[in-house]
């Protein structure tokens, strides 16, 4: 299947794709050097034989303890060979930048700026790189595994709840 | 410490027995009004929406209990229904919309989210909507049946018929706050 893409990869950037391999039912990895992503996305999306014209989904991953800790994922589809390949950037914890692809697909706009806020990844050249789900006054990045599971951040005032009847069941009800 | 003999038996007045018994034709004759007239204001935020619907769709009917009449203005509400999950982002909004609502109002927590903020035990869910705004009756499910729904109705009916409803309220009306100083 798309073993074609993998080859096309491995022989137009050979210092920037650092391993491929084709999965089975087109399960395919290429993991790519940061600096040159957004080149090798252009490449995919631009060269007539490929045409991946499509980024479904653009995602981060937190490998806590290992380094590099972050890795973004982009998911990639041609629509008209119906082809998916899935690119696997490696980011370090101290400088965790990534060129964006904005400037290739238009809608991994709000993909990127969903790592941005889960991950803390930033991507240069977004044009407006704010949190897209947690409100400005939060702060840290929930899906990061060092985060805490209940740290909430609450906007409002919380209310200690005393007016909670909790017996079992409303005395003399019908 | 009083004993009993120290407690000075209250002994009402023949005015304080008038202004008694009307209050409570007054109470009884408006908590018959309101329990059958609720309007109700959907907060609708999750999955529980579905089931608020088939509520008061022709099946379940929640027009039998009076509560039949969405008003999608808080101003025109008096029963806010909290239905599905609210998380942090949201509780500002809650807060707002409730504090629109003119008195006399009651919130029911529609499903354990809106109640506890169920299986979302998480950075990003309220605990329970009475975190941020009193409740008057909370119905678990995920989502609650429809007759669950209906069998909260009719205990916030109890309640509504059951309370009392000053003819003097002594307490002074809020200080109007200046925007944004909140
Ligand atoms: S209680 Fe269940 S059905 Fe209702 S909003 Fe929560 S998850 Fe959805």
């Amino acid at each position: 299947m798309a073993k074609v893409v993998i080859d096309a990869l491995l022989e137009r950037f050979p210092g920037a794709v650092t391993g491929a391999a084709a999965g089975p039912g087109g399960d395919d990895v290429a993991f790519v050097e940061r600096e040159r992503i957004a080149e090798v996305c252009r490449f995919l999306k631009e060269d007539p034989a490929l045409a991946f014209n499509v980024a479904p989904y653009v995602t981060a991953v937190d490998y806590l303890g290992q380094e590099p800790r972050f890795e973004v994922v982009y998911n990639l589809l041609s629509t008209r060979r119906s082809w998916r390949v899935r690119l696997r950037v490696k980011v370090p914890e101290a400088d965790p930048v990534v060129p964006s692809v904005t400037g290739v697909w238009r809608g991994a706009d709000w993909f990127e700026r969903y790592c941005f806020d889960m991950y803390g990844i930033r991507f240069t050249g977004h044009p407006d790189l704010r949190r897209l789900f947690m409100y400005d006054e939060f702060v840290g990045h929930p899906l990061r595994k060092d985060y805490p599971l209940r740290g909430r951040q609450p906007l409002v005032a919380e209310r200690g709840v005393q007016d909670v009847y909790r017996g079992p069941g409303p005395a003399g009800r019908d | 410490m009083a004993s009993e003999i120290d407690v000075v038996p209250a002994i009402p007045t023949r005015k304080d027995e008038a202004i008694g018994r009307l209050q409570q034709m007054v109470s009884q004759g408006l908590g018959w009004a309101r329990k059958y007239s609720l309007f109700q204001y959907p907060f609708v935020t999750a999955c529980c929406g579905m089931e608020y619907m088939t509520l008061a769709a022709a099946r379940y009917d929640l027009d039998r209990f009076g509560a039949a009449l969405p008003r999608f203005s808080p101003r025109q509400a008096d029963l806010l229904m909290v239905v599905g999950t609210v998380n942090c982002k949201q509780a500002p909004v809650l807060r707002r919309v409730w504090e629109q609502i003119a008195e006399p109002k009651w919130v029911v927590a529609f499903g354990v989210c809106a109640s506890s903020g169920g299986f979302y035990d998480n950075y990003a869910t309220v605990q329970g909507i009475d975190q941020i705004i009193p409740v008057d009756v909370y119905v678990p499910g995920c989502p609650p049946r429809p007759e669950q729904v209906l069998d909260g109705i009719m205990l916030l009916q109890k309640k509504i018929q059951g309370q009392t409803h000053r003819l003097v309220e002594p307490a002074p009306a809020p200080a109007i706050v200046a925007p944004g100083t909140r």
